[in-house]
């Protein structure tokens, strides 16, 4: 597991690694527990999404300072001291200084410290790397979270209550209202998909539809590296 | 098992370093913490007060009132300990009382903040914190649904005492699809201040003799 530290950063590799190829929900199959816990509606994905973006981005960032005098055999317990003192000053900073937005989202905040995926980037990158490529890194694994949550959230939301990014006013003020949209007027609701089973099972669609996405863009691949070789 | 840094000298593997590293760790995120809650408690606890203000002023309406409804506070002694009682008075004259009370919801606790009027009727009750699942049982809240409005009016006679119960148990009270235990620790959560108001209505309609009146 010895990876010398690079000089030449790839950054597209990192951005797409977070989005797409290495998604945390997507690829590695991560942070399951606040994803479904969260996601009835396509608002509470955005706000756990956003929050747990800056904890990516600040424990990436800290691991990567710390990394050179942390040593393998008591790594996990400080990378979790790190998250869980992070997750707790945006608990208590969002409080104060945020405190609307802390109202819709205080019940989440304490459940990004339940997001493996953040000891998973600090274990698996930020400890290895410098600080500006651990910090985008975080972004973008944050920014891949985020993607999934409002995703899953949209469709549990659109199928379950008939409306799409509800409440969204008091998590982005209200300049952003126009966002709330009722999709099915006196719609009566279809639990399950609020339910935790509904997130599984709309996850499990999800996940197909990007095994589809891919296969059919490694086909289209193949056959024009073939053209390219019948070219030739 | 090396790192990625340069060299690892063989100290680092000593089992003292690594208590260290960890203390270390533990006391710079315990410093932290403690700054982070000194400098955020007096913003939090402000926040709280405006919080408490402005519930409140939902559960007990303005014109009724000409005072200070968290200065004019009272302490009663009640069976679980003590409850702070907010007053609203017209002139020295008790119109309605406000206090919080607490039922067991489906995940934890649930705040109830009730005003009640000097008959004992319900004035408005609010849900102040709750854990109860998101999508399902925060319907409770205001800003979420008209549902805890349904309160508003009525007493311990009105509707009979059988039927402060939601509708599933025979009683007179919505519960929602998927979450019944939620509304149902609500309704006997505001049951339950009803009477703990009946019970103490003398102690707490006791005009406030030791204000001022403000005039009028």
């Amino acid at each position: 597991m010895s990876t010398a530290e690079k000089t030449d950063t790839n950054w597209s590799r990192i951005a797409r690694d977070g989005v797409w190829d290495n998604n945390v929900v997507m690829a590695q199959s991560l942070a399951l527990c606040p994803l479904l816990a969260v996601t009835g509606t396509a608002t509470n994905g955005l706000g756990l999404g956003l929050a747990s973006t800056f904890v990516m981005v600040a424990s990436g960032l800290l691991v990567s300072l710390a990394r050179g005098i942390i040593t393998p055999q008591v790594r996990i317990p400080v990378f979790v001291l790190i998250i869980a003192t992070l997750v707790t000053l945006v608990d208590l900073g969002m409080n104060a200084w945020m405190h609307d937005l802390h109202k819709v989202l205080g019940l989440f905040i304490p459940l990004i410290v339940t997001n493996c995926a953040i000891l998973g980037r600090a274990e698996s990158f930020a400890s290895r790397q410098a600080p500006l490529p651990a910090v985008f890194d975080g972004l973008m694994m944050g920014v891949g979270f985020t993607l999934v949550l409002v995703a899953l959230g949209a469709v549990r939301e659109a199928l379950g209550s008939g409306t799409l990014f509800a409440n969204a006013s008091m998590l982005l003020g209200e300049s952003l209202s126009w966002l709330e949209v009722t999709l099915i007027p006196d719609y009566r609701g279809f639990l399950l998909m609020i339910l935790p089973p509904g997130g599984f099972i709309a996850m499990g669609f999800l996940l197909a539809g990007k095994r589809v996405l891919d296969r059919k863009l490694a086909a289209r691949q193949q056959a024009k590296a073939a053209g390219l070789a019948a070219s030739a | 098992m090396s790192t990625t840094t340069v060299a690892n000298p063989s100290y680092r593997e000593r089992v003292g370093y690594q208590a260290a590293l960890l203390g270390g760790f533990a006391l710079v995120a315990a410093a932290l913490l403690v700054i982070g809650d000194l400098a955020t408690r007096d913003a939090i606890e402000q926040r709280r007060a405006e919080d408490l203000l402005a519930s409140l002023s939902q559960v007990i309406p303005a014109d009724l009132h000409d005072n200070d409804l968290l200065a004019d506070s009272m302490t009663l002694d009640t069976a679980d300990g003590e409850l702070t009682v907010y007053r609203a008075l017209t002139g020295l004259d008790v119109a309605g009382v406000a206090f919080e009370t607490v039922g067991q919801g489906y995940a934890g606790p649930i705040r109830v903040l009730l005003g009640i009027d000097a008959d004992g009727r319900v004035l408005g009750a609010r849900v102040l914190s709750h854990t109860e699942t998101p999508g399902l049982g925060d319907k409770i809240e205001v800003a979420r649904d008209d549902w805890i409005l349904s309160f508003d009016g009525k007493s311990l006679g009105e509707p009979p005492p059988e039927r402060w119960a939601v509708k599933k148990d025979g009683g007179d009270f919505d519960q929602f699809s998927g979450a019944t235990i939620t509304p149902r620790a609500v309704v006997s959560t505001v049951k339950g201040g009803l009477e703990l108001f009946a019970d103490q209505r003398d102690a707490l309609t006791a005009s406030a003799v030791q204000q001022v009146s403000t005039g009028e």
